[in-house]
């Protein structure tokens, strides 16, 4: 029989240590759904998602009572309904957003992704029409997540729709103003977006993509937190080990739940995503890993350092867990979901600023961080061409969810609840970036050879 | 199918009597089984075969834990997979 320690161990880290499975995503693809009536594609995705993850929750449910580990999400992406919508000859896209929540509901999930459109290169009509209705849906649905992507390492950025989706972020926070801008949560705006996240609000179910896959998201910075605790004050090498050591562990957990899921399911496995997805919950938090570390407040000098550091032994100690590795993959900073950057941002010492500088070693962006509501819509399109210029430039995925909440101010909060947690608002720069905007057109796609 | 069960609680007389009748009672096999005292606290932890069980998994852990519960004790089962993919390469 199994070491009895092992076994002891293992109940702690589930039981104390927050370990569990973050998210099974089932991704669906929507290909077959167009129709040149809008009404018709909306019906044929409502049946299509209903047919395929009709018994995802239960079957979730079932493997988190009999391997004892719990499972907290159970969501679905699909194909950017962009690509699907571009055949309808009606512009009222937000139908079919509202036919993914009524699905979404059904099946019992927490939230579907895909309302996405992929423009990193430029926009087609659909493209267009779908970011117009993204306000609308995201203000007339409860569990879509929108994403769109406006820059690749390939084709550079485009600035045009960096531009617009300012404007589309502001639009959003303003149709719901009534809570603190929520619909913002549910939107991001992505360079280099990967075609198999399961993590909400950027999952879509990528071109490339099967018929129906199951994506497994894991999690543990609780977990990690603990373990580096019985190696205080040694040096980094010894941290590195650690978190490898604790990060393969997690991820063997992800890896049998993903191919539980997948043989129940009768759908393929896809990837585990190696993610260190934080939480409210104290004990929970990636800026506690890093101030376990030796810094005395997350964001203070040296973080960057010690993100890049998790990251990398994060995805070390992961890779040989899982027969397929990808989504994201590294750790997240969502401000408002991680206990540690929440009370780092109150004290000021995790500024925007620094945020950006630890987006250059993470995954995956300056994300879900509350402004001030009057932001000017240029200044959130500058912080996007920002993130998307980071993200262009060092081949990564990079990504924006700014909730500029109505009628708030620096030092005001705003509260979402649940998961999505709540989050000061936190100064942004006045100084104007709006003629930069203005040009339009697109930057270049960089080099990448002569790396300096 | 093989779990593993995990019985925590302050020691005193019966808990393996009371813990190995139940099991008898809904047909589960016992396997192995290791049991200490750490720090004072009674910890069991047995390897048992549900296969031929007279209930469904799900009704296998309530009526663990309902035991557990009135006897003062944490009573866990889980599959032994679970196990077994963090600690075995």
């Amino acid at each position: 029989m199994l070491n009895q320690s092992d076994i002891l161990q293992t109940l702690d880290m589930i039981d104390q240590q927050h370990l569990d499975i973050r998210t099974v995503t089932m991704g669906i693809s929507l290909r077959a759904c167009a129709d040149p009536d809008v009404r018709v594609c909306a019906r044929k995705i409502y049946d299509q998602i209903c047919r395929k993850a009709g018994n995802l929750v239960a079957t979730g449910n079932a493997i988190e009572s009999e391997y004892g580990i719990p499972i907290v999400n159970k969501r679905i992406s699909v194909t950017p309904v962009s690509l699907v919508a571009e055949s309808c000859e009606s512009a009222d896209y937000a139908i079919l957003a509202r036919a993914l929540d009524r699905a979404a509901k059904e099946c019992g999930v927490n939230f579907i992704g895909g309302y996405s459109a992929l423009v990193h290169k430029g926009c087609t009509p659909g493209d267009s029409r779908l970011i117009a209705s993204i306000p609308e849906a995201l203000s007339t649905t409860d569990l879509v997540c929108s994403s769109v992507n406006v820059a690749t390492t390939k084709a550079g950025i485009n600035m045009d729709a960096v531009a617009e989706m300012g404007r589309v972020i502001k639009e959003t926070a303003r149709r719901t103003a009534d809570a603190d801008g929520i619909g913002c949560a549910k939107l991001v705006v992505f360079a280099n977006a990967v075609e198999d996240n399961p993590f909400m609000a950027g999952a879509f179910h990528g071109v490339g993509e099967p018929e129906c896959v199951i994506n497994v998201g894991v999690s543990g910075p609780g977990v990690v937190h603990f373990a580096l605790k019985d190696v205080h004050g040694q040096p980094f090498d010894v941290v590195a080990d650690t978190i490898k050591r604790t990060a393969f562990r997690v991820t063997r957990m992800g890896q049998m739940v993903a191919q539980a899921a997948s043989a129940r399911l009768g759908v393929p496995f896809g990837v585990v995503d190696l993610s260190l997805a934080p939480t409210p919950a104290v004990g929970d938090s990636v800026a506690r890993i890093l101030e376990e570390m030796g810094l005395e407040t997350c964001g203070t000098h040296g973080t960057t350092a010690a993100l890049a550091l998790l990251n990398d032994a994060v995805k070390k100690g992961g890779i040989m867990a899982s027969s397929h590795v990808g989504g994201l993959s590294g750790a997240f900073i969502p401000v408002s979901e991680d206990e540690g950057m929440i009370a780092a941002a109150e004290r000021g010492t995790l500024t925007l600023d620094k945020l950006e500088a630890m987006t250059c070693v993470c995954s995956v962006g300056l994300d879900m961080i509350a402004v001030p509501g009057d932001t000017p819509a240029e200044t959130i399109s500058a912080i996007i061409a920002d993130e998307a210029a980071i993200g262009m430039v060092n081949s990564k995925t990079t990504a924006v969810r700014l909730i500029p909440a109505p009628g708030k101010t620096v030092g005001d909060r705003v509260e979402f609840g649940g998961l999505l947690g709540s989050a000061p608002v936190i100064p942004l720069h006045r100084e104007s970036a709006a003629e930069f905007i203005a040009r339009g057109g697109r930057i270049p796609a960089p080099m990448q050879s002569l790396k300096n | 199918m093989r779990a593993i069960m995990t019985v925590v609680g302050p020691d005193r007389v019966g808990i393996v009597a009371g813990v190995t009748t139940l099991l008898a009672a809904l047909n589960i096999n016992i396997l192995d089984l290791s049991q200490t005292i750490m720090g004072g606290i009674f910890t069991m932890t047995l390897l048992v075969d549900t296969a031929e069980a007279n209930r469904p998994f799900d009704e296998i852990r309530t009526a663990l834990k309902e035991h557990g519960d009135a006897q003062n004790l944490n009573i866990r089962i889980q599959r032994e997979d679970t196990f077994t993919a963090m600690h075995r390469i």
